[in-house]
């Protein structure tokens, strides 16, 4: 019982990535119509604000360490430490989360420059010329993002109260087997918040009321003399911040580098596709059945029936989908189901 | 008219084959005359060219091809571990056996279109690709890539002489396919898979092939079927991919997983869409300009600018050096982002339809001065 | 300021003056291999200088092993060409190294990334051979990478040292004429580790194998299970990963529930920072199962591993090739010269890669040419000592070389940030040495 439970909670985690990279994406495709291959290096620009910042924060000056006889060795002692003692480690230890406040502005700021600068440019042209030009754009934005901070992982913890995990098994009168770590949890939770607040953007305010209808017929408002372009430019900075906050909680889970955006794309597509493009809540429904999927199959159980499942499930699943309702789980009909 | 189009190929052909069988010295000058990087240039030439026989033709973009490359490796390898070092068996049996899959995955796949097809393409590289790094671990070795031992049976070279101490190296009946006759034998292939490509342009299947890409809808209300059309393109696209994935066996018997993960896939993408797509020749401008970005201006480093800006003044050499430094080296993958971007903004047609529009640019001035002439 | 300035134009003159000697030795020479009896693959002939290749991970799962390595190697090269305080070359025994490159010839080196990946390892020691003439290739840092480049090192007649690489097949069933390994391998870490493990964990556990998917995890998992199953141990479950997964957090749930009070990580580099943070995240150590204590065993790690996990890895057993904290001359002199080089004392995996580098340069010293056949006679059965791990020979059977293996844990309270490791013992060669039959495998011809 407890087995499946934490499979379970892994998988809403592991969905709770695929989900929110997803929305941005398909945010894009239902508002702009453009394919936008450099969604994931959004994503990974969202893990690096996270590195910058604590970069920034760990700006040091080097010290003899006196410890070290052999030769001369220095460590680094970060300016903060020497200026605020205490305090300074721990706003350090804390760099993580305070990085969202830098990441919104700054993905914002991309986002609107990435839309203005060339995908506008986009809007008329085929699918594949969009798929292609944002390609190489995914390919330049890694590579300075590689110039800047090479080309390996940059391990980014998590505040030390939360590297530990959450006895959830014992909360709720269950197995002690059932645990699960902290950051993770938050991540969940963070990942709701994020979909909630964009879904209420849509639903409840006139912007969104605007989104929506242009969307649904972009010819009719813009005829009802709303600058429905001007809209559309934000909703793309809206994508990027959303994709970027996922990136940046999730720097303590995994380590960024400079690929991690194109590890993630293939996986976002898929999602969109099973959720039906251009559907908000199918992005969502999708990601999560599909980190779900991913946790099950890797259930010993399950990987010993079928070897190998757990690698292919959700490709697996994207085919079959795309065979049969090319429309996606919850496509409205019509749209794309060439 | 039919006997000057003939002849016409031959010509073609015949400048064709004389550029790719002097590329050792032509090459010499720009640094890439070696052996390696010549046989890359053909490998991938023919890669480049199967690809351009689907994308550039019929418009669809796949991103499965690099599982034709690695179907291809695998099967060459495999059959020099158990028939012959002969390479004749293996390119035979790797086309083969790259041309049944994709029979399966263009099949499957062909049944969308436009960005579907595209994702569908990917979903099946990356089910491909995470196989041969787990469940097929017997067959493809895993990460440590399946590679030739002593103890490999090889049935039919067993048959006519004993095993020697060494590792066997390939060969086409006693000619070693390392090195610059490696090379060669590359460069034959290439210049058949650039002729049967001729002739698919030329002829009236590659014009259906032509007329699906500009109109699919027309084309179906006209009567014809496309799916086969469609499904013929991928697969002889899909078997140019295996023929190359067999030749990277035979010029280093060691095949490995990474050669069909997406991105491997992607670098055709950028060949051909740079070189120009649709053309006969953009394709392999594209490999050469990609190749030799990958092999030669990666391995310049801060030395080598030194003394390539050794003219300059002190203080600007270093700052050239700085502004130069992120281009180079490991910083090749950013002048090849640019670059391509570039392409697919301004010229959609790639560099081949710069040229033309740099030819027809000079040729209207030519005219627009004739024209004043006459005026005076 | 001035001083800055001063350096950077000597900085600029050394990088050109390489540039140069880099540019003349590599003049194509390209041989069909074996034309003559002593003519072979990059044969300096009357050059003046020699070039080495070092193929190592720039980037991927282990990278940070192979920057250190190519730090080795810079520095060999220069005590090779007699620059610096000499290192090795001043406890090394016997030793025939004259500080004037090889055999009269300077040594200059090119370098490669082979990032982590067999095929762009083999691609790039290709280059190495056939465009920059490189006499030798070195590197590693992962067996799967080192097998490829051995066996790429055979069909070309050149030389491959082995950096880290630590499957039994790079010796064993995969062992080549002109491969050799200098580092200890899965099946000696095993037989080390087996008696610390009884004398700490009892002879009834439990163990579960999370398992780094290609030869190097293959070999070290049954090396381990050998070793822990003779103790009495019980193997629950051995799980394969891809390399370089990132998140292992799937693999590491099924730990929690499958009765196991032992996690076995065969992983390396990043992959085990990962994992063993991920599995520390979820509780694995503050765990007790069956009235035991959850343990945790890493059975291959290294100071830059111990670096990477920080806090988590304190308590853990597992094996070592070498420890900048040894006394021994050889290690102290190598500790010293690497430290002032660059700062920070050199890792495992530096250590190897800079005696490799030594001992074929020795090796070519002794048999005075370069021709690889002789070269390789010499190595074979070559007995040294003062290296480090002390008296040490290169078996002629396999080309693995015998010496002393540590068994070390993560330390509690370090002392300084490279105090991580605590020497737990440094079991003799005598108890890992094997039978080199065991693994099958030819080592193939001399002469390529």
């Amino acid at each position: 019982m407890d087995a499946v439970l934490i499979q379970l909670l892994n998988g809403l985690d592991k969905g709770a990535a695929y989900a929110l990279i997803a929305l941005g994406l398909t945010l894009v495709f239902g508002t702009l119509g453009v394919v936008n291959f450099a969604h994931g290096a959004l994503f990974m620009l969202g893990a690096f604000c996270a590195v910058t910042f604590q970069k920034i924060l760990t700006l040091s000056v080097k010290v003899v360490d006196p410890s070290i006889t052999f030769f001369v060795a220095y460590k680094e002692q970060p300016y903060l430490e020497i200026w605020f003692g205490e305090l300074g480690l721990s706003i350090i230890d804390y760099a993580v989360p305070l990085s969202i406040f830098m990441a919104i502005p700054v993905m914002l700021m991309i986002g609107l420059a990435m839309e203005r600068g060339l995908i506008r440019h986009f809007y008329k042209r085929t699918h594949a010329e969009q798929i292609l030009v944002t390609f190489g754009l995914a390919i330049v934005i890694q590579e300075i993002v590689r110039h800047f901070f090479g080309a390996n992982p940059i391990p980014t913890p998590a505040p030390d109260i939360v590297s530990s995990s959450a006895q959830i098994g014992t909360w709720l009168g269950l197995s002690e087997n059932l645990v699960y770590p902290w950051w993770r949890l938050i991540y969940l939770v963070f990942s709701g918040v994020v979909i909630a607040s964009v879904f209420a953007f849509l639903q409840l305010t006139t912007f969104g009321m605007i989104v929506r209808a242009g969307m649904f017929d972009r010819q009719m408002v813009a005829f009802l003399g709303i600058n429905v372009q001007r809209k559309f430019t934000i909703v793309f900075g809206i994508a990027a911040v959303v994709a970027g906050l996922a990136g940046v909680m999730y720097v303590p889970v995994l380590p960024p580098d400079y690929h991690m955006g194109m590890d993630f794309l293939v996986l976002s597509f898929v999602v969109v596709v099973v959720g039906g493009m251009g559907s908000l809540g199918g992005a969502v429904a999708a990601g999560f059945l599909l980190g779900i999927l991913q946790s099950f199959a890797s259930m010993t159980v399950i990987s010993e029936l079928f070897k190998g499942i757990d690698q292919i499930i959700i490709y697996l699943v994207a085919v079959i989908i795309l065979l049969t309702r090319p429309r996606g789980l919850m496509g409205r009909k019509g749209v794309m189901e060439d | 008219m039919l006997f000057e189009k003939k002849q016409n190929e031959l010509t073609t052909m015949l400048i064709f084959s004389a550029i790719v069988l002097s590329m050792p010295i032509w090459l010499d000058p720009i640094g890439a005359n070696y052996p390696d990087l010549l046989q890359k240039f053909a490998i991938f030439g023919i890669f480049a060219i199967g690809y351009n026989i689907l994308f550039g033709l019929t418009g669809y973009l796949s991103f499965g091809h690099a599982i034709f490359i690695g179907v291809g490796s695998y099967t060459a390898v495999w059959s020099f571990k158990l028939l012959t070092m002969n390479v004749i068996p293996a390119l035979a049996l790797s086309v083969l056996l790259s041309g049944v899959v994709a029979v399966m995955v263009g099949y499957v796949s062909l049944r969308r279109s436009g960005i579907y097809f595209s994702i569908l393409t990917l979903a099946f590289a990356q089910m491909f690709y995470n196989l041969a790094y787990s469940v097929l671990t017997p067959i493809t070795n895993g990460e440590t890539g399946l590679q030739l031992t002593t103890k490999d049976p090889r049935v039919i070279d067993r048959m006519f002489e004993a095993a020697g101490d060494g590792l066997p190296s390939t060969e086409l009946f006693g000619i070693s396919m390392s090195g610059y006759s490696g090379f060669y034998f590359c460069a034959v292939m290439l210049i058949v898979a650039f002729f049967l490509s001729l002739k698919v342009f030329n002829s009236p299947f590659g014009l259906k092939l032509k007329a699906i890409k500009s109109n699919q809808h027309r084309m179906k209300y006209t009567g014809y079927n496309t799916r086969p059309y469609l499904l013929s393109a991928f697969v002889i696209s899909g078997m140019f991919a295996g023929l190359a994935g067999g030749l990277m066996a035979v010029t280093d018997p060691l095949a490995g997983a990474e050669r069909m993960q997406w991105t491997a896939s992607g670098e055709v993408v950028l060949m051909t869409i740079l070189g120009g797509v649709g053309t006969l020749y953009g394709p392999l401008l594209g490999v050469a300009i990609i190749k030799y970005l990958e092999n030669i201006f990666s391995s310049i480093n801060e030395a080598v600018l030194y003394t390539l800006f050794d003219f300059l003044p002190v203080w600007l050499q270093d700052s050239m050096v700085v502004i130069v430094m992120p281009f180079v080296g490991e910083g090749w993958h950013l002048t090849l982002g640019l670059i391509f971007m570039t392409v697919v903004i301004f010229l959609p047609g790639g560099i081949i339809e710069g040229f033309q529009k740099m030819k027809d640019r000079f040729s209207k001035t030519n005219e627009q001065e004739k024209l004043k002439q006459g005026g005076e | 300021m001035d001083n800055k300035n001063k350096n950077n134009i000597s900085r600029r003159d050394f990088v050109k003056t390489s540039a140069t000697v880099a540019a003349v030795s590599a003049v194509p020479m390209f041989f069909t291999k074996g034309a003559y009896a002593k003519d072979f693959t990059n044969n300096p002939g009357r050059a003046g200088s020699v070039t080495l290749g070092f193929n190592v991970p720039q980037t991927g799962s282990y990278s940070d092993e192979g920057a250190d390595e190519l730090r080795a190697y810079k520095l060999a090269v220069k005590h090779l060409n007699g620059e610096g305080d000499g290192g090795l070359m001043n406890t090394m025994k016997p030793m025939n190294l004259k500080g004037n490159g090889i055999l009269g010839k300077k040594v200059t080196y090119v370098t490669g990334d082979t990032q982590t990946k067999s095929d762009a390892a083999r691609a790039s020691a290709k280059r190495m051979i056939e465009k920059d003439g490189a006499l030798m290739i070195s590197g590693g840092s992962s067996s799967g990478v080192a097998i490829a480049v051995q066996g790429l090192a055979q069909e070309a007649g050149v030389i491959f040292m082995a950096g880290l690489t630590h499957s039994n097949d790079t010796t064993g069933k995969d062992k080549r004429r002109y491969g050799f390994r200098h580092f200890f391998n899965a099946k000696m870490s095993g037989s080390a580790l087996g008696p610390v493990l009884k004398e700490e964990m009892g002879t009834d556990r439990n163990a579960y194998h999370l398992t780094a998917d290609y030869t190097w995890g293959w070999t070290q998992e049954q090396s381990i299970k050998e070793t822990t199953e003779a103790l009495g141990w019980n193997t629950t479950a051995t799980v394969k990963t891809p390399v370089g997964a990132g998140d292992f957090s799937q693999f590491i749930t099924p730990i929690l529930n499958s009765g196991a009070d032992t996690l076995i990580l065969n992983h390396y580099g990043k992959d085990m920072i990962n994992s063993l943070t991920q599995a520390v995240q979820f509780g694995l150590r503050d765990k007790a199962v069956n009235g035991k204590q959850f343990e945790i065993i890493v059975p291959l790690y290294s100071r830059l591993m111990a670096q990477g996990a920080g806090e988590n890895l304190k308590g853990i057993l597992g094996t070592t090739n070498w420890d900048w904290q040894l006394q021994d001359e050889g290690s102290k002199a190598f500790v010293k010269s690497f430290g002032q080089e660059y700062g920070f004392p050199p890792s495992m995996a530096a250590h190897t890669c800079y005696v490799q580098t030594l001992l074929y340069a020795n090796a070519v010293e002794n048999a005075g040419t370069f021709y690889p056949p002789e070269v390789i006679r010499q190595l074979e059965g070559f007995k040294f000592d003062g290296m480090g791990n002390g008296a040490t020979e290169y078996r002629a059977e396999d080309h693995q070389c015998f010496k002393d293996v540590l068994v070390v844990r993560g330390k509690q309270n370090p002392s300084s940030q490279f105090d991580l490791l605590d020497i737990v013992k440094e079991v003799p060669r005598s108890q890992v040495e094997y039978d080199a039959s065991i693994f099958g495998g030819e080592l193939g011809p001399y002469k390529a």
